[in-house]
């Protein structure tokens, strides 16, 4: 039909413009990645898996965003679980996890120099409730940028994980109820299970955006030691040495390995129970 | 609710199973309490700071002073790094809005064959971290000359930009009844009327929050601004960045100050935003 084929004229800005911004940079980054400036096809690739400090920078992110991801997810679970029945202060709850999103994580890091320092608040209050003798080095180390990724990405899966939860259908527990399970049984036998497929997007999507940690680990961490993520070797590849060519092969690696975890997690999970859970929502 | 009208025998077993919920309520609140004492804590210690004449380890500051505003207004030439920063998130949003919802339309509206990879593929720069596909696209932007340029920075903040339109914008378009613009068009309304005057009036909410929700996403950006923004093209949080990396040199409390005005930006738009849509909307539907 004519009429619909100018609808769909309608869709073509925005696929010519994901084309020109996004697919078409990633095969430009591919194919100077393996134009390096002296060497064969590889050199780029070969060079940082041979250089001990640039190979680092993986296990260093892995490091920062494996635990951050999974505390997120020890305390979004059983805080989604809770909060799919309605308690007071809901939407005010919700929307107060939306606020580490718009401090952005440039800001979050600014604040937490001092609120986490030696000599900031957070150390204050440990001193003065006797948690601890002195203050606890919390900022320029690891420690501080796990801190700051729960912060910025707890909401991420908190949200996912309640949107989740709230498209089990409450029967299903109820039943369960009925038949004389008790709270901790209907949580781990009921709820978990059918949750497995939105924890394991949680943990996929919190952990490729922890691992693409940049500001939070320059600022907070120790950017020359053992907070070296591979975001910044591929930055001080491509604008500090000026080596683009180095710097897109470095960001081609940690797209791979981003990649490589959403396929596994999320191929895993399409071997799970998928079936319906939801009642009839949307 | 299915006890409700019961014998009164049931009555105790409510009670008692209320009882027993209340423990997890206050550990609820006392997770989300602690959470907002971290991120109260971080927010007062950036605004106490920004007012402090100094601040030498003591609990609040020594003494207060409007004069690190004044400060961070010179030192980081704020007025043009506002300037940018709005010039910027106006384009991005206008941009992106008028690209992304008519094609949030035609996916709510139209089925079409390979939908579902149309759909995945604008998914694709929401879910893969900025830095990832940055470093390739500020390369190609510098090759074709526009980074360092504020072409280049509106170019660069689009990328993720418009596909987040369209993401919030196909709920929203779904809600709209279909039969109001086949009505419409029967009574004789040519397509642009349909959209003027039926589409975008009920719209509008949608296209707000879409629309506010860009905006504080484009002012929080940092990858994207940060790869190709050159001296001049600087918005508020790559200065803020540069500022607190080269941190030796300035006092904190300019910094905080920047900080500050940076912060009372985005939270001011965001709670505009929030008005119009849920928070769980917001992930949900981008992650599914």
């Amino acid at each position: 039909m004519r009429r619909d084929r100018i609808g769909l004229l309608l869709l073509c800005p925005a696929l010519l413009l994901v084309l020109a911004l996004f697919v078409y940079p990633l095969f430009y980054g591919l194919r100077l990645s393996l134009q390096p400036r002296a060497g064969g096809l590889f050199t780029n690739y070969t060079d940082f898996f041979g250089d001990a400090r640039e190979r680092e920078t993986i296990v260093n992110t892995l490091r920062l965003a494996l635990p951050a991801t999974l505390i997120n997810l020890a305390l979004a679970i059983p805080l989604a679980y809770r909060m799919r029945r309605r308690i007071w202060g809901q939407r005010l709850i919700t929307g107060m996890f939306v606020l580490p999103m718009t401090l952005g994580t440039v800001l979050l890091a600014q604040g937490m120099l001092s609120f986490f320092g030696p000599r900031g608040w957070f150390n204050k209050t440990l001193l003065l409730l006797g948690i601890s003798e002195e203050p606890i080095r919390l900022v320029h180390n690891a420690t501080g940028v796990v801190i700051s990724l729960s912060i910025a990405e707890f909401p991420v899966v908190f949200l996912l994980l309640l949107g989740f939860v709230s498209g089990i259908d409450p029967t299903l527990e109820r039943a369960a109820q009925m038949l004389g399970a008790g709270a901790w049984q209907r949580f781990y036998r009921i709820i978990l299970p059918l949750m497995i497929p939105g924890i394991a997007t949680a943990f996929a999507l919190s952990f490729v955006a922890t691992f693409a940690v940049l500001p939070s680990a320059v600022m907070l961490g120790q950017p020359a030691g053992e907070t070296r993520v591979i975001a910044l070797a591929a930055w001080q590849a491509a604008y500090e040495r000026f080596d683009y060519s180095a710097g897109a092969a470095i960001a081609i690696i940690m797209a791979g390995i981003q990649l490589l975890v959403l396929g596994l997690v999320l191929g895993g999970r399409s071997r799970l129970y998928r079936g319906p859970a939801t009642g009839g929502k949307g | 609710m299915t006890v409700d009208g019961d014998a009164s025998g049931h009555v105790p077993t409510r009670r008692r199973s209320s009882i027993v919920a209340s423990p997890s309520v206050w550990l609820v609140y006392a997770f989300v309490l602690f959470f907002l004492a971290l991120i109260g804590g971080i927010f007062f210690t950036v605004l106490f700071s920004s007012f402090a004449s100094t601040w030498f380890g003591g609990w609040l500051p020594d003494g207060y002073t409007t004069r690190w505003y004044r400060f961070s207004v010179d030192e980081f030439s704020l007025w043009r790094v506002l300037r940018v920063t709005l010039i910027v998130a106006a384009s991005v949003v206008v941009l992106s809005l008028l690209i992304g919802v008519p094609a949030a339309y035609v996916l709510a509206r139209r089925n079409f064959r390979g939908k579902n990879a149309v759909f995945l593929l604008l998914l694709l720069p929401i879910m893969v971290p900025p830095i990832t596909y940055g470093i390739p696209l500020a390369t190609m932007l510098y090759e074709y000359g526009l980074a360092g340029r504020l072409t280049g920075v509106i170019l660069a903040n689009l990328a993720p930009a418009f596909p987040f339109v369209i993401v919030i914008m196909i709920p929203f378009i779904e809600q709209i009844d279909p039969n109001l613009e086949r009505s419409a068009r029967m009574l004789g309304a040519s397509p642009f009327r349909v959209f003027t005057r039926v589409l975008l009036p009920l719209a509008i909410p949608g296209i707000l929050a879409a629309g506010l929700l860009v905006l504080v996403r484009t002012i929080a950006m940092f990858e994207l601004t940060f790869l190709t923004a050159g001296a001049t093209t600087q918005t508020l949080v790559v200065s803020l960045y540069y500022a607190a990396f080269a941190a030796g040199i300035r006092p904190t409390q300019s910094i905080d100050a920047m900080a500050v005005i940076y912060m009372s930006t985005t939270t001011v738009l965001l709670l505009l935003a929030l008005r119009f849509i849920n928070p769980v909307q917001m992930v949900s539907r981008v992650k599914q």
